[in-house]
């Protein structure tokens, strides 16, 4: 096995991993924990696409490793967000902050 | 470095619409933190300008904008493009954040002398950063500038949803958070994917090389499932119900106008430009499917809605899913180009009629909801005294909405109708018979309230301001003309299509 396949193993073992808590957890902090584990796969895979210069034949591509850095702000930007959320959710008075789907408004005639 | 080139006469302006927005936002924080109308205001009347003016040389010229930043050709530069399809939306969605803005006058007023309050900084500032995010979604060339100009706009709408900063909207802001980052996390990878395998994220490199290998199609696929995601196809629409119900009149129009329309243009384009020729029939059925079920489960559920803005609000997500119908009409026409058959056609006057009927549905909820104090659909006897032009602008986007003449809905769903029987796909033309059945259910039921005699002792009605109604009344004038273009395929929206350099 050579070591871009182990990464990419790696790679996809985070992103299965982010996944599940993605869809699986209720509570929005193990959530947004998770969106980052997914976004961490995939900056890894950015990496690897860059190691096997995919481009034009490079040792190293440096297009994907720009692109990473764009994402990692993206993502940091993206989680700051939420976590602002779940704060102002708790001050306003949220006993939880569960993002179960709540009954009330959405079904109730 | 070189000069920036300019490769058409007109390409200056692309990034004009682009930077307006951008640097008037920037503008808002320094210096006009207690009017930020007076900022916003202008920069959205200038973007609709530079819209229209980009709109009418593509039209003149028949050919697509384009402007290279740097001069940098692709793969390694980054491309701003308006054909044809592109120009009409920025335009469309300058047309609506402009009036969306006079309206928001009234909700979002800074104080003269007081201090600056967080509510209008906020409000103005996201709705010129959507601005910005909703130009780069339709101009933008590559894949990864896509997904910067995606998570922009996340970032716009999401505070838009819990302005009121109540538990409620802000437990709906973080649903629709969680909702999109699983969606673009999805397409980042599948991004990541393509670049692997292709080395481009230029669309219209990508075009000529991608092949149908299992790759391309898991990147492809998980791109379009994100993207589902953020345009709120069933079953992934649990999210916009609340958010769209919970933000403040002018920011739901805007949120269900246009927010979720630029996930589903991304859509359009992987299916049309970046999937390898042809694509897969069951894919296109699977998406009409999930369509279809938007359709009917979400109008059954707005007609069981007790409040104003969630009927609203579901009747978004059904309308959303005629958009869907597109692709399989699309597969099975003779037309020798997508953008050629009626069944394109139909799906983009779809969307472009359902922001204008949508925007000025909002905003007259709105604007009754000020007026009674209240949107309980069943209490709303009187409405129709109290503000007339409101519920009457209510009516006419409702006929597009339902698909009855002579309203924009009503040329689409004929020509996703005619589509679907040419094609024989009966249930897709079942479906479209079916949803504006409903759809005229819960419009009628509105509007029948609003006709009632007011309840004895009920509290008195609110003024509302004249220009205000006039506003939502001219956003569903134009969501009405549109039903006055011919029923058959626009050369104009086939400008530059496909015609990739």
């Amino acid at each position: 096995m050579n070591a871009p396949t182990l990464y990419g193993l790696c790679a996809a073992a985070l992103v299965g991993i982010g996944l599940f808590g993605l869809i699986l957890h209720p509570t929005p902090l193990r959530k947004v924990i998770s969106f980052n584990l997914v976004g961490c796969g995939t900056f890894l895979f950015f990496g690897i696409a860059a190691r096997r210069g995919a481009g034009a034949g490079f040792t190293g591509d440096p297009v994907p490793q720009a692109l990473v850095i764009t994402g990692i702000v993206v993502a940091f930007a993206a989680t700051a967000l939420a976590v602002a959320l779940i704060l102002r959710m708790l001050e306003a008075g949220a006993a939880t902050v569960d993002s179960r789907p709540e009954p009330p408004d959405d079904l109730s005639p | 470095m070189m000069p920036a080139q300019v490769t058409a006469p007109d390409g200056v302006l692309l990034v004009l619409a682009l930077f307006l927005p951008a640097i008037s936002l920037l503008a808002i924080f320094v210096l006009g933190l207690r009017r930020p109308e007076r900022i916003a205001l202008p920069t959205l009347a200038a973007g609709l300008v530079v819209a229209l003016i980009v709109a009418l040389q593509v039209g003149q010229s028949g050919q697509a904008a384009t402007y290279r930043l740097g001069g940098w050709l692709p793969p390694l530069g980054i491309t701003l493009r308006a054909d044809g399809l592109s120009a009409a939306l920025i335009a469309m969605a300058a047309l609506i954040l402009f009036v969306v803005a006079i309206y928001a006058r009234g909700n979002f007023a800074g104080t003269a002398g007081g201090a600056e309050s967080r509510q209008p900084m906020v409000f103005w500032t996201l709705l010129l950063g959507l601005a910005t995010a909703l130009n780069t979604v339709f101009l933008a060339q590559d894949l990864f500038s896509l997904f910067v100009a995606l998570e922009l706009l996340t970032f716009s709408a999401v505070p838009l949803v819990s302005l009121e900063g109540s538990r409620e909207t802000l437990r709906a802001a973080l649903r629709y958070l969680l909702f999109a980052l699983a969606g673009s996390v999805l397409y980042l990878i599948g991004v990541a994917l393509l670049y692997g395998a292709y080395g481009t994220l230029d669309i219209a490199s990508l075009h000529q090389v991608t092949r149908a290998d299992r790759a391309t199609s898991i990147a492809l696929g998980l791109m379009i499932a994100g993207l589902m995601a953020k345009a709120a196809l069933f079953p992934l629409h649990l999210w916009l119900p609340p958010a769209h119900a919970g933000a403040p009149a002018p920011a739901s129009a805007v949120l269900s106008a246009l927010v979720v329309k630029a996930p589903f243009f991304l859509i359009l384009r992987l299916w049309f430009d970046v999937a390898p020729q042809p694509q897969p029939a069951i894919a296109g059925t699977m998406l009409a499917v999930l369509g279809a079920a938007s359709i009917l489960v979400c109008s059954v559920l707005a007609l069981r809605q007790a409040r104003l803005k969630l009927m609203i609000a579901y009747s978004t997500v059904a309308q959303v899913g005629y958009l869907f119908l597109v692709f399989p009409l699309v597969m099975g026409s003779e037309a020798a180009v997508p953008w050629a058959s009626i069944g394109w056609t139909g799906g983009v006057l779809q969307l472009v009629s359902h922001a204008f009927a949508k925007a000025s549905m909002f905003l007259a909820a709105g604007l009754i909801a000020e007026a009674m104090g209240h949107d309980r659909i069943d209490d709303l006897g009187g409405a129709a005294q109290a503000v007339p032009i409101s519920v009457a602008a209510f009516a006419l986007a409702g006929l597009s909405l339902m698909g009855l003449p002579p309203a924009g809905g009503f040329v689409a769903k004929v020509m996703l109708l005619t589509a679907a029987v040419v094609t024989s796909n009966w249930w897709i033309a079942a479906t479209i018979l079916a949803g504006g059945l409903l759809a005229a259910g819960y419009v009628f039921r509105v509007i029948g309230k609003c006709f009632a005699d007011p309840a004895e002792g009920a509290p008195p009605r609110n003024a509302v301001a004249r220009s205000r109604e006039l506003a939502v009344l001219s956003l569903a004038g134009v969501a009405l003309l549109l039903g006055f273009l011919p029923l058959q395929p626009f050369a104009y929206l086939g400008i530059g299509q496909g015609g990739m350099p």
